[in-house]
């Protein structure tokens, strides 16, 4: 696959350390429009901490940022959310106490008459996309805690996509799911990407990035180790490269 | 507490539980208000069997009682969101001594000279003052909290120390009274509270704003095609709210003025007392209405606006919080002003109470109003709790304590009553939660 015209995402030479360790090492990476691209590597390749960059949780110590060929400053998730890049954490950032809706709109509430939430016409919005994600979904007035680990992934997914998100981080979003779930959100990767979305996937599972992402970038101990088009590498060649640090000829 | 509603397959046969169901009322408040009962009729019993007469179910005691429960009360509703976003306040007792001196020396000692004595501004300025301070101080103790990362544990730990220091030292110690005549009113009794006409008028407006509530609430409910409550269950909800209303104005309407009072009041006034004497209603107290607007305005604060769902949210996951762009620091600062702020106002009804300020008021304070928002189920590890429900626990330790007090318990007793049944009421609300999941 080529890509032509300007990336959706290009972060150049970021760095960024904690505490003298460099998580992650002048690494350099892009995203285009339509497009999912696979992070892989060990724990603690630097996968999450480079992509937390991106999502404005994490401030780099230095490298830039550029979105549609713009520079951007992300310094905080607010800022991410104004370039339209949502993400699903592994660890869900789901507010247990909370429902369905409430969690969705979280920091984004639907404003009613004298400035109180509308929490109607929220629960009627979340229960729309979720018509559309996940049909069985039924429990819209419970606290998310009583939900199953695939209701809870659903949840946090809507509330990615609601938001015309241009800029998707998944971050394993089927690291606790069991196979019906993990088919689910296989199907809407390709949904997304359809309508144009790039997404940034980090997985741990080769299978899931053979069929699920289009090109691969691989990290070891905070550096880029290479990137390759997934079509024209077998499973092998990237086990090599995050196993042993060892490009294909096919990488670049 | 009622759990029939709790057991699975059967639950929808039973009355008690369809009941529930379509009146969706909280289980836990039933069980609160349950406890608050028996608590009631206990002690009117033990009167009644061992003292010759209950005086704990009368109009004077309970009407007491409203006035008792004021002070503990207005700060339960603020600590109800410092607990629930997991932090803690100490200082609140401490806080409320030093308002209320400053509050003492304001309108004792500075504002007469300018405005001179009496006028009707002083108590205005003076529970301005007494407030924004309040608020400042909350607002420091959030900002340590938030941007320097100091436990509010310690925080406030030390504000509770720091805070009664200078108000000892801001008086050297002395007591400040008589407070201006109109601020005293704010504190109750028999001129602190609105009489028998406005508690009716104030009766027939929560009526009306209970059936707006369930009206609109229907309303909206439609908008959406939502599923709607049987129109029995509105009737009942109507029933009981309005019920409940009218049955405490009637109460507190039931409680005259004693004889001294009525007589003073009867001499200024140039009225003629009847040989039966003059039956003048107190009322609503002031401090109770305070009391009572607090917890609407804070349980609407809390449940319909954005800074509310912030502070659950921040109770649930502090990390999701901050991920979702919440300025989970700044709210920190924020939630704690409002804490101040409604120390400052407790502080209000407290010395205005007394009539006096001393540099010893709200000693103990924070663990009364800690162990009212427990009791009210708000849970220490967040995330949980709600505002009526601190109100009902300020007014199960106010119960505790004056009941103990009508039947005679000593100080170390009512101490040991009051701790244990902290725990236990804590306790009870662990298995309930349980068994609830």
């Amino acid at each position: 696959m080529t890509n032509k015209g300007t990336p959706l995402v290009e972060m150049r030479d970021i760095s960024i350390s904690f505490g003298g360790i460099k998580a992650v090492d002048h690494v350099t990476i892009d995203l285009y429009p339509g497009e999912v691209v696979g992070l892989l590597g060990h724990n603690g390749a630097g996968k999450s901490t480079l992509i937390k960059c991106l999502s404005g949780a994490y401030q780099m110590d230095s490298g830039e940022i550029f979105i549609n060929g713009n520079k951007a400053e992300i310094r905080s998730p607010r800022d991410a959310r104004g370039y339209n890049i949502e993400t699903i954490y592994q660890t869900l950032a789901l507010a247990d106490n909370l429902d369905a809706a409430s969690n969705l709109f979280l920091g984004r509430e639907l404003i009613g008459p004298g400035g109180f939430l509308n929490d109607i016409a929220m629960e009627a919005e979340t229960r729309k996309i979720m018509g559309r994600l996940n049909p069985n979904f039924r429990k819209f007035n419970v606290p998310v805690s009583a939900l199953s680990g695939g209701q809870r992934q659903s949840v946090a997914i809507a509330r990615a996509v609601y938001f015309n998100a241009r800029i998707l981080i998944m971050d394993e979003p089927t690291a606790a799911l069991g196979p019906h779930e993990t088919q689910m959100v296989a199907e809407l990767i390709a949904e997304l990407k359809k309508q144009g979305l790039g997404i940034f996937l980090i997985e741990h599972d080769i299978h899931a990035v053979m069929e699920l992402c289009d090109r691969a970038v691989v990290m070891k101990n905070g550096q880029r180790v290479g990137t390759v088009n997934v079509s024209d590498v077998t499973d092998d060649d990237i086990l090599g490269m995050i196993i042993l640090g060892k490009n294909p000829p096919q990488a670049y | 507490m009622s759990s029939s509603s709790n057991t699975r397959a059967g639950a929808t046969s039973g009355p008690v539980s369809r009941f529930l169901k379509a009146t969706e009322i909280d289980t836990r408040l039933l069980g609160m208000i349950g406890a608050l009962l028996l608590i009631w009729v206990g002690f009117h019993l033990f009167g009644v069997f061992f003292k010759g007469s209950g005086s704990f179910l009368t109009p004077r005691n309970l009407w007491n009682l409203s006035v008792q429960t004021a002070s503990i009360g207005i700060m339960a509703c603020g600590m109800v969101l410092v607990i629930v976003t997991r932090h803690i306040d100490l200082s609140v007792g401490s806080v409320l001594g030093f308002c209320a001196m400053v509050m003492g020396i304001v309108q004792a000692r500075i504002l007469p000279e300018f405005l001179g004595l009496g006028h009707p501004l002083i108590w205005v300025i003076t529970a301005l003052v007494g407030m924004a301070l309040g608020a400042a101080i909350g607002a420091f103790h959030g900002w340590l909290v938030a941007y320097r990362g100091i436990p509010a544990f310690i925080v406030t730990l030390g504000g509770l120390l720091v805070w009664r220091g200078f108000a000892f030292l801001l008086a050297r110690g002395e007591t400040i009274s008589p407070l201006d005549s109109t601020f005293s009113l704010l504190g109750g009794g028999p001129y602190g509270a609105i009489g028998a006409m406005g508690s009716w008028i104030v009766a027939l407006i929560a009526c009306a704003a209970i059936l707006w509530m369930l009206w609109n609430g229907r309303r909206t409910r439609a908008l959406h095609d939502f599923p709607q409550r049987p129109v029995w269950a509105e009737g009942v909800l109507a029933a009981l709210g309005c019920g409940l209303v009218i049955g405490a104005t009637l109460l507190v309407n039931a409680y005259p003025w004693p004889k001294g009072i009525v007589r003073q009041y009867a001499a200024a006034n140039n009225l003629e007392v009847p040989e039966a004497g003059l039956f003048i209603s107190h009322g609503w107290a002031i401090p109770v209405l305070i009391m009572l607007g607090v917890g609407v305005v804070m349980t609407v604060v809390s449940t319909r606006t954005r800074f509310g769902r912030y502070v659950f949210a921040m109770g649930g996951n502090p990390d999701a919080a901050e991920l979702s762009g919440i300025n989970t620091k700044w709210m920190t600062v924020k939630i704690f002003a409002v804490m101040g702020f409604l120390t400052g106002l407790s502080s209000v009804v407290a010395s205005a109470r007394l009539n006096s300020a001393t540099n010893a008021l709200g000693t103990l304070d924070e663990l009364y109003v800690i162990a009212a928002a427990v009791i009210g189920g708000t849970s220490l590890a967040g995330g949980v709790g709600t505002i009526y429900g601190a109100i009902i626990g300020a007014l199960v330790m106010q119960s505790l304590q004056t009941g103990m007090v009508l039947i005679g318990f000593d100080a170390a007793l009512q101490n040991i009553v009051v701790g244990s049944v902290l725990v236990l009421a804590v306790w009870l609300d662990i298995v309930y939660r349980k068994r609830a999941k």
